[in-house]
């Protein structure tokens, strides 16, 4: 079997389950943001349950329009609230407290290695970055969670991709990514898991890994997955007082089957772009060619860990966002923030010229703090550059790396960070 | 029941950004998001659209963001169903849980055009395309959907499941 059919074999109480199967799984947490919990909670005080399955196994992150926008996204993050609060939700994050969910609930401690994870989000498969298997449903999957702690889930096939070699200077887990889907295609791996395997794996950091799994919905996966190594241990070891006993170290076997295998040579991989308007159209940042831009933002759930901001803090360093550029940093969570201030990253932004926020999705779906006019371009190191994510349809988005997008904001232009260091 | 409409077909890789905008996700009724459904995809479908129409689509449909409004205003706008090569998984699982009937079969497709119109038998997974004579044949939905389904949907499923109250593990 695969990593994710062990996973999801331990979660139904089955000994083996095979691709294609139609499974009832138990879960070890739901997790829902503002928009998708308000559509939940409708739908699971429809039928009137008297409390939810286990209030400690459900996380409510306010993210994504919040601090709140306007009027009607204050009275759904009230209702959230309410709801926490009502039904005794141990694991709600109010803002100031919290962060973007994919960034936050690693860091909280609440994904473990083996854990079967269940998210009113598509990117809830970045979780897979610490060995779980993490994937995105609808709300009302998660009023139904809420209610039996269960999902149903077919049973995915998973694609095996290899890596080896070691990444340069400039290549993170953003370009390895991009790369990816620039090969599978936005529909390459529709119902598929993404494994992500090979001695180059090893090389990656975890915040590498937390981009890669973040985009693996990109490709049309149901989730992306690295089986737990050293580094996860590690990182779990610093999250998990009880590690010991929630680590469930699941390993593929080798006669594991697999629709197919890819390999890549991280050597060979440049910083790369996605051009406008899906993910799959990749191109080296060398070949992109002469674009002006408008604005850089920087962070988020793909992006918005210390180590991307260590990154783009060392291209701004000393210099200037180029005048006609509005760059923007949006760090992940607020302990993100605070270790940005510790370490001078955010003076280093802000000396730059750079908007310094607090943590929230933001313009990322084109909500608030930073939405792009008519015809404006913005290189965002975000997941979907889809027409109109960020602002009107006539606006652009460039994906990109935390590196390539500081360069970019201080050449005025796309740019490779050789450009600009 | 038979489903019978025209039909509106639409490419690949059709977003769930462009089924209902990132701009509308704090709209919560339905009739709302029924009046910007595939807005910035086609300004007149709405206009246009009779209830009962059908989408048709090629490979990918519904691809991005997991908001269960994307199928939710779909069904508001009185579409009767979606027919496509492929969609993306969430979108499937979403339209599955809030009962907007859903069809995977790429030779219906090809065989259709816009304006066509359509009659289709869920039960039996089959398409019929009136305006050019051209019979089709989908797989049915697996049997656990189909429970779903028979339930009305997810949650009364769940309901069902939650008086019974079995665990099903430990
Ligand atoms: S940062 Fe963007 S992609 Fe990530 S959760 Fe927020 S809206 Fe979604």
């Amino acid at each position: 079997m695969t990593i994710a059919e062990k996973i999801l074999a331990a979660h139904a109480g089955r000994e083996e389950v095979r691709a294609g199967e139609l499974i009832m799984a138990v879960i070890d947490l739901v997790m829902a943001n503002e928009l998708s919990a308000i559509l939940a909670i409708q739908e699971f005080e429809k039928i009137k349950p008297k409390r939810v399955f286990d209030p400690e196994k459900i996380a409510l992150v306010p993210d994504h329009f919040t601090p709140n926008k306007d009027m009607k996204t204050a009275e759904i993050t009230k209702a959230v609230r309410r709801f926490a609060q009502e039904y005794g939700i141990t694991h709600y994050f109010e803002v100031g407290r919290g962060g973007i969910e994919h960034v936050l609930l690693p860091e909280e401690g609440l994904v473990a290695p083996g854990d079967l994870i269940i998210g009113g989000d598509s990117h809830t498969c970045t979780y897979g970055a610490l060995g779980a298997f993490a994937t995105g449903v609808g709300s009302t999957d998660v009023a139904a969670a809420f209610a039996i702690g269960q999902v149903w889930l077919r049973v995915p096939q998973s694609i095996k991709l290899v890596y080896y070699g070691q990444p340069g200077k400039w290549v993170s887990g953003k370009d390895i990514i991009l790369y990816t889907i620039g090969d599978l295609g936005v529909d390459g791996a529709i119902y598929q898991v993404l494994e992500f395997t090979g001695e180059g794996v090893t090389h990656l950091s975890i915040a590498d890994r937390f981009t890669m799994a973040n985009m693996a919905i990109e490709a049309g996966a149901k989730t992306g997955i690295f089986e737990a190594d050293e580094k996860t241990v590690e990182y779990v070891k610093g999250t998990i007082e009880d590690h010991e006993s929630r680590m469930r170290n699941f390993k593929s076997d080798p006669d594991a089957e697999y629709v197919r295998t890819l390999e890549y040579d991280l050597s060979e991989i440049e910083p790369q772009v996605a051009v406008p308007s899906l993910p799959e159209n990749v191109k080296p940042v060398r070949e992109v060619g002469e674009v002006d831009i408008d604005q850089v933002v920087i962070g988020f759930c793909t992006n918005g860990r210390i180590e991307d901001l260590r990154i783009a803090a060392e291209v701004f360093k000393g210099k200037r966002v180029h005048p006609k550029v509005r760059a923007l940093i949006f760090p992940g969570t607020q302990k993100v923030a605070l270790q940005a201030i510790h370490e001078g990253l955010a003076e280093t932004f802000i000396e730059s010229g750079c908007a310094f926020s607090t943590p929230s999705c933001g313009p990322c779906i084109g909500g608030h703090l930073g939405v792009l006019g008519e015809r404006e371009r913005c290189v965002s190191t975000s997941n979907r550059n889809f027409v109109g994510r960020m602002g009107p349809l006539s606006s652009e988005i460039y994906l990109a790396s935390p590196a390539v997008a500081a360069a970019s904001a201080v050449a005025g232009k796309i740019a490779h960070p050789e450009e600009v260091v | 029941m038979m489903l019978r409409g025209r039909t509106w077909k639409y490419g690949r890789n059709i977003d769930t950004d462009v089924i209902i905008p990132g701009r509308y996700a704090n709209i919560a009724e339905a009739s709302e998001l029924a009046k910007h459904c595939l807005e910035d995809l086609d300004p007149d479908f709405v206009k246009n659209m009779r209830p009962g129409d059908i989408i048709v689509a090629e490979t990918n449909f519904g691809c991005g963001s997991s908001r269960e409004i994307a199928p939710l205003s779909i069904k508001a706008a009185g579409v009767s169903c979606v027919i496509a090569k492929s969609f993306a998984r969430i979108f499937y699982r979403n339209a599955i849980n809030i009962g907007l009937p859903i069809f995977e079969c790429p030779e219906a497709v090809d065989g259709i055009e816009t304006g066509d119109t359509l009659e289709i038998d869920p039960t039996a997974g089959k398409i019929f395309n009136v305006t050019k004579n051209l019979s089709f044949e989908t797989e049915p939905l697996p049997e656990f959907i189909q429970e779903i389904v028979a339930e009305g949907g997810l949650m009364r499923f769940v309901a069902a499941l939650s008086q019974k109250s079995k665990p099903l593990r430990e």
